[in-house]
């Protein structure tokens, strides 16, 4: 029986690399990304001269994903594979291994430092101590970091294709600056709520980048993945925590089941301050098709719901 | 005093979420406590977890064709989870298929289905968590879901009573005085269906089918008729739910799992302490006969 199943695995490789060799063919550089986000990174430093995919599409969840027999077949045509790294994708190694990819990967997240919960905060949500020494992977919800993953994409892609480096350079350093002006803005508008409204709730652990890089004050209902379970007393805890806070900025994410966070809303006295962005972009001709879209929606909305009640 | 208050009753009364998970709790105990003791009658205790997963592709067609409506899954669900027991009884009397093999057979069709719509789809949010409801997000639709379909389940389970347990017991008496054996079992089979998605809408698949087996076994230990031991299935199973919220709410765990967990420590208790053929029945008895 294993002899048969070593026999079809060595088939599937012989099919996957057939396939490899016929697609190379074409000019463009193909890159594969693990999700939405860094495919749109990728779009915009590789121009014209990439073709990306992504694994998971928009509004999936990259924490939970399966991959299909199609996913290793663009793995393993592809040129160059960008994953974010810090646990994000614990399918990915295996699907590169199995593909029988040989080509650079680039960790997007290369130089960042990643992030921990810290004592205090840990004290300050203690319905998600027991997530404490986890590293949060969500690394892209600050956007000084997303110009490292500018920089390492770049730098990964002139390593394929050293021909195209200086337009790639060129296109990074013209992103950035754009990054760069948005981060000022998102700084700004923050900086016109005061302090103790600066404080959000949301479904699941994405937005503690955010947090830290904007100064806002973020509690959730579940850990850093979407993988976990609430339990009636931690529900019972944010709920009190919101009536005492008057806490008014409550929000979905649009990887997570919202029947929870509805519920929670509803009892305590608060509006939903609709769906924001955090794994995953939307559809193009929702609010978030790109990384700077994202940010914007995320943003105007967080502000406005901390604008209730001033 | 009011320590035990605040203990036993104050997370039921602050909290709205608190008394919808109870009531649910509560409603699907009255459902699946006689259900649960007939399909244990009928030696079926399997065929409910057999009937889960069938119903779950149901859902999940129902979730893909209109996102996450309670009515789309629910309909999808029920037809999934009917097919599969119409074909399964159909099976089994026109072959000489056993009913637990047609079953098994069925339900593992209908999963690979399930699983085979949510790939054509693409995996987007990950269905399971969408499909495994919480109880602690009952809102007013599903629990005036729970509600009607318990109702309905006791109002038929009244009525059939007699022939479905003459069908159990002696199928060919019944067949002799002109009963309608076939009908009854197929009732009977919708109503495990419904109380499965009625579960399964408010505390998912798997602990649905916790709710309706684990005290359905245990009172076996307690009773010896079988309108006892539903009696004792519904009032094991409305304490499990009650205190795996207590549970749930002070000790801070995932709350299906905590209410189908108090029921097994029921049943532990049970198979040890229980007044019929536990072990410690069994070993006081033949302590007797020796003496």
């Amino acid at each position: 029986m294993s002899r048969i199943i070593r026999i079809l695995a060595v088939l599937l490789v012989l099919c996957c690399s057939g396939s490899a060799t016929e697609t190379r063919a074409e000019n463009k550089i193909k890159v594969v990304a693990s999700f939405s986000i860094l495919e749109d990174l990728v779009k915009n430093v590789g121009g014209n001269r990439v073709e990306v995919t992504s694994l998971v599409g928009p509004n999936g969840d990259v924490h939970v994903y399966q991959p299909t027999p199609a996913d290793a077949k663009a793995v393993s045509a592809a040129n160059l594979v960008v994953v974010n790294g810090l646990g994000m994708e614990g399918w990915m190694e295996r699907l590169v291994q199995t593909s029988g990819y040989k080509g650079p990967i680039v960790v997007a997240t290369k130089g960042i430092k990643p992030r921990e919960m810290s004592k205090e905060e840990e004290e300050a949500h203690e319905y998600v101590a027991k997530h404490k020494h986890e590293i949060d992977p969500h690394a892209w919800q600050d956007l000084g970091n997303g110009i490292i993953y500018v920089n390492n994409i770049a730098r990964g892609l002139s390593t394929v294709d050293p021909a195209g480096a200086a337009i790639y350079q060129a296109n990074a350093t013209a992103y950035n600056a754009k990054l760069t002006d948005l981060d000022r803005w998102v700084k700004k508008e923050f900086a016109a709520i005061p302090a103790r409204k600066r404080r959000m709730i949301t479904s699941h652990d994405a937005l503690g980048y955010f947090g830290a890089a904007y100064g806002i004050e973020i509690l959730s209902l579940l850990g850093f993945s979407t993988e976990s379970e609430a339990a009636a007393g931690d529900i019972a805890r944010l709920i009190k925590q919101i009536r005492q806070e008057k806490i008014t900025a409550v929000f979905i994410e649009n990887i997570t089941d919202p029947r929870l966070m509805e519920q929670v809303a509803k009892e305590s006295g608060v509006t939903l301050g609709g769906e924001l962005y955090s794994d995953s972009l939307s559809k193009a001709g929702e609010p978030a098709p790109t990384y700077i879209d994202m940010f914007k929606n995320n943003v105007s909305k967080i502000v406005a719901a901390m604008r209730q009640g001033l | 005093m009011n320590q035990l208050f605040d203990f036993f009753l104050s997370p039921f009364q602050e909290f709205i979420f608190m008394r919808h998970a109870l009531v649910a709790c509560l409603a699907l105990a009255l459902g699946c406590g006689p259900v649960g003791v007939l399909l244990v009658l009928r030696r079926m205790s399997l065929v409910g977890d057999a009937l889960s997963h069938a119903v779950l592709p149901g859902a999940a067609l129902g979730f893909l064709i209109s996102g996450l409506s309670l009515y789309a899954m629910t309909l999808g669900g029920l037809v999934a989870g009917l097919a599969v027991a119409l074909l399964a009884g159909a099976v089994t009397r026109l072959t000489v298929l056993r009913e637990d093999a047609s079953f098994a057979a069925l339900y593992l069709i209908s999963l690979a289905s399930g699983v085979l719509l949510v790939s054509l789809r693409g995996s987007n949010i990950d269905l399971i968590h969408v499909l495994f409801g919480t109880i602690l997000a009952v809102d007013d639709a599903a629990l005036i879901l729970v509600a009607v379909i318990t109702t309905v389940t006791l109002l038929i389970l009244a009525v059939i009573y007699r022939p479905l347990i003459v069908e159990c017991v002696d199928p060919g008496f019944l067949r002799s005085v002109g009963g309608g054996g076939a009908a009854m079992h197929f009732i009977f089979l919708v109503l495990v269906v419904l109380n499965l998605v009625a579960g399964f809408r408010a505390l998912g698949t798997l602990m649905a089918v916790g709710l309706m087996m684990v005290p359905a076994v245990s009172a076996g230990f307690w009773a010896r008729q079988v309108w006892s031991t539903a009696l004792a299935a519904v009032i094991i199973a409305m304490l499990a739910g009650y205190s795996g919220l207590l549970l749930s709410f002070h000790a801070n765990l995932p709350s299906g799992p905590s209410i189908i967990l108090t029921a097994g420590l029921c049943y532990f208790f049970s198979v040890i302490f229980g007044r019929h053929g536990s072990i410690y029945e069994r070993h006081r008895k033949g302590e007797h006969l020796e003496g």
